[in-house]
């Protein structure tokens, strides 16, 4: 067991997930509960915003899953994210039945449609259960129906990404409608209350921070077991020379299919814990574009390492809200420029930068097939050549 | 890849990569200053460092804080920006005039970029960081409900100037824009009537979001009530950003066959230019098939050829070619302003009805800073109502204490080939806004009333006994 | 029939002038107008009054009088040209030379009549004088300005008018302009007492199997409140019923046959968005996500030469986009060379990364041109010669700036088929798209090549622009709404063959607009994107592969 958990990374990689950890989920509620006046006190207002950073973490981190290890850049992950969103958005309507702005039982959208009654898949989201349940299912769904078929056809590379993007389009083109029952360009907003809480209320807004740092780190966990076990290891020789894997023996279908599935799952919990933060889920998370950043992010960060892609996530969206309210106009160039500089010159991403310096003496010489691969990963974990236990 | 010394090569990079986003930043960073010398600074939001003292609220000297919530980029920003910018002219005539209770008033401009989650979190931002004392924004519906939220949880006043449709009256929110009994309705009623072609069969055709849903349903219950049966009526939506018309316009020529026709189009935003191509490459007239439209004004005629136009309608509270003195002042006033800051455009730089409900909005807010002797929103909300403002349409417009809208006045304009309308029939005065229409069987009996003892945007009996 | 108005109206003054210079010849005119004139005079000038009414019964007054010279004035009045001068005459107003002319005798304004103010008339005005203009039009020598009076009084129309009709469709000798009169004779005669004008109508109607009259026919074979029929006579109601079988199997013949059209229409859009990336994708490899981009700078790129024609070369305006082509195409063949030196090249054996990539110059694209032109998008004009349309049958416009679209498609296609097959640049790139190294080893210069075909894939992106700029809006983000399709177009077409991308481009379109009648727009590509969605899986190659290749 020790050994299994020496594993995921060192004792210094521990002692570090553990304070930062303790940072997140202790030390800022704390700051926030401080006097104003404080000069360290957190303000109110970036409670909500930091647990939007975190989901985004989350997406970040389920996106490394598949593409920095096991070599699938999906241009759709989003898509995930959003119908999490949507679930969670679904039980949060119906559980605000008769206190929208028309006052009836149906949501506010169904509303000025003019229909009469609940359309039959919203039955059931006034149960929290069922709608936790149904807003991992369904995207689970998805995405090993869609997985499937598609590994299954060894559709791969670009062609696999383009496909993504299609699916996403089409998903964002079907949610747009007014007719297929979500809200259309609206989408689901107005939220009142989530268990029974106010969501207004900062002590609402306090437990959903806390509880998106806690699954920040109960995501990092869990995809630090995946990869660092043997199932790890096979996506990472997936990643880099799928047919010898299968010809190894090894179904690369079903490890890239059961991948695919996971990362999915956890972008919908991301999902359903960004939308009583942000109060609104609308078609345009689903756009392409979004996933596309998705992947800038994890580039930015540093593909293949789980923590970099945090990183990634929380540095480019932290740029984003203060290049967007500082410099409008300059926003675009710093992301476009970012997407160029870091694909041409930092493939590893911020954090192989600092890898890299730190390890310059051992760096081998640069062939194209190294890039794609990551620095030995941080905190002295075994190196990549070892042969897998059985 | 490259073959010199790899420290080299690793050095030149960081400093290229370094150098080029130096580069860009500034280069946004300059466009930013020329063009919006009234800009301040946001804090930033950077996650992890610490957030500097938040500045005290109310403060009762220095500058009064004016957020403008409008997007600068993304779909909406063909229709935003100039709001941005007849705001900041408004801010300034209103500074060099001295000001409001002797202080001057700060712009503080955001650009939630057509992302309306985004929207919230800047509106959340200018309360709660900026602290600022009354926010002027919003364009669509969708970004009017994501803000709606946080306005009322933080106590905040937004005005909001475009034209919508109603079923809303909230109190933390003045709307300067047209409810559908003051723009729709009318319109509708003018094609019903002989001089606007005695349509006896009616399209209603939207882009597919709430503002053209609830104003069709409107509508569609308002024919009924004038005895047009449903198979008179076509109702079809389309997606923002669509640009495929022929198989529409071609249904659209079907269906009127032989019965005299009228479109109501609520379509929003770029699909106008597709929509109105292909009516005039299908041949179908103003004549044949007037078409009113509800979200097409000067500034949207501006990107379009008009040839194929003239003769279409528009209705609104006003148009630019009203002829009063007040308008030409105002006018004078906006392509001066233009002028002097080198807006993109120039001299073809137009004003629409939700500029002028900016312009009259911000008036209005001043007035009743001056009146109430103080920023704070409670004191404000009390007296907005009831202000008074000589406006560029020609008429004395009040705000209704009651339900929070302006009365407006009634204009049906007729495209001409400059791009300007000619106005071919108005209400004799403003009229009221019914926040709650009251064709709509549901919303029988609903009051939209904020004054004692109803005091409720939304409700059939009084809050008070 | 051809929607053409300006050139009509010119025609139709010359008509006027024609009419007028006979009139003077017939009667020995003296220098000035004939006497009887004079009545003429003050309704033309009650044309130019200050309120509807008045208006109104100008022309009320001009439909008695019956005088073809009333002609220009009555077509400037619906034109928006005429002008009430400040001599309280009516004046017409050329919008090209500026200048005020007489409606009847044609000759220049006096001083005294500037400054003219525009005569404030809306719809309803123009509705009155439209029949009465084409009233008046039906004895025109111009078989084409008598056809568009016939259609017009076949729509409207007063009753009066019935005689006057008749004997215009007695003596009409062109079958075209007859066809129309039989219409507008049967709008009238459908309401006559006479059961057989009635059914002489219907028949009519039967024959041509046009749809104005369908709400007519639906009326006779409808029922009245009190459960008789509308119509007595069963023998014409018999003939109705036939006549609106007739009518709407045409109709549904019609819809069919445009659909088809418009998803050919469709296609070229479709092709040339993706034809530049089947280019760059098929013979590169290289995913360029800026491709929508170049699209949007051919589009400016005529913005601009248009703007520039507007300014310094008025009289040329109608050729703009004879300048607009080459310059749209040097202008993104330069920019994709240059993107080729400075990135693409970095990362051919890295097509994610050059997806990202490519990516981000798109944002920084865009966000250049927005602030360059404005976020707010442009107006580019049609030149006359491509404004309106053809009518291929009652009810199927084909309009002229789509047809030049497909056009100029098939031109370009056939251009690119011919470099790539039939000279010697072509046979290189051929080279390199099936074996890279050989193709270097025998002295095929590949890097330079490289460069070149992705700036001409990027070229015929910007002709693609050209081509969109005359069909829709032009604004910084046009090129994200193509790039979906593009990718769509190229992955289902097969990677490396030109052949697959017209194909996919054109079965794509039609199917698109196929579906649409009866799902709607947004229903119609959901249907198409999951349909290549689950093509792909079957057939992950395309429709077309180029044999011996497994993936990209």
């Amino acid at each position: 067991m020790r050994e299994r958990l020496l594993q995921f990374h060192g004792r210094r990689g521990w002692l570090i997930l553990a304070v930062a950890a303790a940072a997140l989920i202790i030390l800022v509620p704390v700051l926030n509960s401080l006097p104003k006046s404080f000069p360290l006190s957190v303000p109110d207002y970036l409670i909500p915003l930091l647990g939007k950073f975190l989901c985004y973490g989350i997406m970040a981190i389920a996106m490394d899953l598949v593409w920095g290890y096991t070599g699938i850049l999906s241009l759709g992950h989003a898509l995930f994210f959003a119908l999490g969103g949507y679930g969670m958005g679904m039980y949060l309507m119906r559980r605000m039945a008769g206190e929208g702005v028309y006052r009836s039982n149906l949501p506010d959208f169904m509303v000025f449609l003019d229909w009469k009654q609940l359309p039959w898949y919203w039955h059931g989201f006034q149960h929290f259960g069922f709608a936790v349940a149904m807003l991992l299912l369904v995207p689970g769904l998805l995405a090993l129906v869609f997985g499937w078929f598609a590994f299954r056809s060894r559709i791969k590379g670009v062609y696999l990404s383009i496909v993504t993007q299609a699916l996403t389009f089409a998903a964002m083109l079907l949610f747009f409608q007014n007719a297929t029952g979500f809200g259309g360009n609206n989408g689901l907003t107005d939220f009142k209350h989530l268990l029974g809480r106010s969501l207004q209320s900062p002590a609402t807004k306090m437990a959903l921070y806390i509880a998106s740092a806690v699954a920040l780190v109960l995501t990092y966990l869990l995809c630090r077991f995946v990869v660092t076990s043997k199932l790890g290891r096979v996506l990472t020789a997936i990643r880099d020379a799928e047919l010898k894997t299968r010809f190894c023996g090894y179904e690369s279908t079903h490890y890239k299919v059961f991948v695919w599935t996971l990362s999915a799952m956890l972008c919908a919990l991301a999902g359903a814990l960004y939308v009583p933060q942000v109060g609104i889920i609308n078609p345009s998370e689903m756009q392409p574009s979004n996933s596309i950043e998705l992947a800038i992010w994890v580039a930015v960060g540093g593909r293949g390492t789980l923590i970099g892609p945090l990183l990634g996530a929380l540095l480019l969206n932290g740029a984003k809200s203060y290049l967007t309210a500082a410099f409008p106009s300059a926003w675009l160039y710093v992301l476009g420029g970012i997407f160029v500089l870091v694909t041409l010159f930092l493939p590893r991403g911020v954090l192989g930068l600092l890898t890299a310096a730190r390890k310059r003496k051992a760096a081998p010489a640069e062939r194209p097939a190294d890039l794609e691969r990551p620095v030995a990963t941080e905190h002295g974990a075994a190196p990549e050549n070892a042969v897998v236990s059985p | 890849m490259l073959d010199q010394g790899k420290n080299l090569t690793m050095i030149r990079r960081y400093a290229l990569s370094s150098l080029l986003l130096l580069g860009a930043s500034t280069f946004g960073a300059c466009e930013k200053e020329e063009a919006k010398p009234a800009m301040a600074p946001a804090a930033p939001a950077a996650p992890a460092a610490p957030a500097a003292p938040a500045a005290a609220p109310a403060d009762d000297k220095g500058p009064i804080k004016v957020g403008i919530l409008h997007s600068l980029s993304g779909t909406m920003a063909i229709s935003e920006t100039s709001l941005k910018d007849v705001a900041l002219m408004t801010i300034d005539e209103i500074n060099e005039a001295g000001g409001v209770l002797g202080r001057k008033l700060e712009p503080v401009v955001v650009d939630p970029a057509s992302n309306w989650p985004l929207f919230a979190e800047k509106a959340r931002d200018l309360i709660q960081n900026q602290h600022v004392a009354v926010t002027f924004g919003c364009w669509t519906s969708v970004s009017r409900k994501s803000v709606l939220p946080v306005f009322e949880e933080l106590n905040g006043l937004l005005f909001y100037p475009v034209q919508y449709e109603g079923e809303e009256s909230s109190w933390n929110v003045f709307y300067t824009g047209a409810a559908p009994n003051q723009q729709a309705i009318p319109a509708v009623e003018y094609l019903m009537s002989k001089k606007g072609g005695n349509a006896k069969r009616w399209v209603l055709l939207g882009t597919d979001y709430v503002y053209p849903r609830t104003t069709n349903k409107i509508l569609r219950y308002f024919l009924h009530s004038k005895g047009v049966a449903d198979d008179d009526i076509m109702e079809k939506y389309t997606p923002f950003g669509h640009s495929d018309y022929q198989t529409i316009v071609a249904d659209v020529k079907k269906f009127a066959a032989g019965k005299r026709t009228a479109v109501v189009s609520t379509i929003n935003g770029d699909s106008n230019v597709p929509f109105y191509k292909e009516l005039g490459n299908q041949g179908i007239k103003a004549t044949d098939i007037p078409v009113v439209a509800f979200s097409v004004g000067e500034e949207e005629l501006r990107g379009v050829d008009t040839k194929p136009l003239v003769g279409q309608l528009a209705a609104w509270n006003y148009f630019e070619s009203i002829d009063n003195p007040t308008n030409k002042a105002f006018i004078d006033k906006w392509m001066a302003y233009v002028k002097k800051n080198n807006l993109p455009g120039g001299d073809k730089r137009v004003t629409n009805d939700p500029m002028e409900a900016t312009y009259i909005g911000i008036h209005m807010w001043a007035q009743a800073v001056a009146q109430a002797h103080s920023t704070n929103v409670d004191a404000v909300r009390q007296a907005v109502g009831y202000q008074h403002f000589k406006a560029p349409s020609g008429f004395d417009i009040t705000m209704d204490a009651e339900n929070h809208h302006l009365h407006k006045p009634v204009f049906i304009g007729e495209v001409k080939a400059d791009g300007q309308f000619r106005v071919v029939w108005k209400t004799d005065g403003p009229i009221k806004a019914e926040a709650w229409s009251p064709y709509i069987p549901d919303d029988k009996g609903k009051i939209a009333n904020w004054l004692y003892p109803w005091a409720c945007g939304n409700c059939t009996e009084a809050k008070y006994k | 029939m051809r929607f053409a108005p300006a050139l009509t109206s010119s025609r139709r003054f010359a008509t006027g002038l024609l009419a007028l210079a006979a009139l003077v010849l017939v009667t020995g005119g003296d220098a000035g107008r004939p006497a009887f004139a004079d009545t003429l005079d003050d309704a033309v000038n009650g044309l130019a009054s200050s309120t509807g009414e008045k208006i109104s019964a100008s022309v009320k007054q001009l439909a008695t009088l019956d005088d073809p010279r009333a002609i220009p004035a009555l077509d400037a009045l619906c034109d928006d040209r005429l002008r009430a001068g400040a001599d309280g005459r009516a004046w017409i107003f050329d919008s090209h030379t500026h200048d005020l002319k007489d409606p009847v005798t044609g000759a220049p304004a006096p001083a005294g009549a500037r400054p003219a103010k525009e005569v404030e008339l809306d719809n309803d005005i123009r509705r009155e004088a439209q029949p009465v203009l084409a009233q008046l039009q039906l004895a025109s020598p111009d078989k084409s300005v008598r056809l568009a009076a016939a259609e017009e009084l076949s729509k409207a129309g007063s009753d009066d008018a019935a005689v006057m009709l008749h004997k215009a469709y007695d003596k009409e000798k062109d079958k075209g302009v007859h066809d129309a009169l039989a219409l507008a004779v049967a709008r009238l005669d459908i309401q006559s007492k006479d059961p057989a004008a009635r059914l002489a109508a219907v028949q009519l109607i039967h024959k041509s199997g046009n749809d104005a009259m369908l709400g007519e026919l639906q009326r006779l074979l409808s029922v009245g409140a009190d459960g008789q029929p509308q119509e007595p006579d069963a023998q014409v109601r018999a003939e109705a019923k036939e006549a609106l079988n007739a009518v709407m199997s045409r109709r549904r013949t019609i819809t069919a046959v445009g659909s088809v059209i418009y998803g050919v229409s469709l296609a070229s859009v479709l092709l040339f968005a993706a034809l530049g990336l089947a280019i760059t994708f098929g013979l590169l490899g290289v995913i360029n996500m800026a491709h929508g981009e170049m699209l949007m700078l051919g589009a400016y790129a005529t913005y601009a030469v248009q703007t520039f024609f507007q300014n310094h070369l008025t009289g040329a305006f109608q050729y703009y986009l004879a300048a607009a082509v080459p310059v749209a195409f040097i202008v993104t063949f330069a920019v994709g060379v240059v993107l080729e030196r400075l990135v693409i090249r970095h990362l051919y054996n890295r097509p994610l990364e050059t997806l990202l990539a490519t990516w981000g110059i798109s944002l920084i694209l865009i966000q250049t041109v927005r602030l360059i032109f404005g976020a707010q998008n442009v107006a580019v004009a049609n030149p006359d010669w491509l404004a309106g349309g053809v009518e291929l049958a009652h009810g199927l416009v084909l309009p002229y700036n789509r047809i030049g679209v497909v056009v100029f498609v098939v031109a370009v296609s056939a251009a690119v088929w011919a470099l790539l097959y039939r000279t010697r640049l072509g046979l290189n790139v051929r080279a390199i798209t099936q074996n890279r190294n050989m193709a270097a080893c025998v002295g095929i210069p590949t890097k330079r090549l490289d460069a070149w075909m992705f700036g001409l894939g990027s070229g015929i992106a910007g002709l693609g622009g050209v081509a969109l700029s005359q069909l829709g809006n032009v604004g910084p983000e046009l090129g994200q709404a193509y790039i979906i399709d593009s990718f769509m177009v190229v992955v289902l077409g097969g990677v490396g063959r030109l052949a697959g991308a017209i194909v996919s481009a054109l079965g794509l379109g039609v199917i698109n607009k196929l579906i649409e009648p009866a799902a709607g727009a947004v229903m119609g590509k959901i249907v198409v994107l999951g349909f290549i969605i689950l093509f792909i899986q079957r057939r992950p190659q395309g429709l077309f592969a180029i044999k011996g290749r497994s993936e990209a």
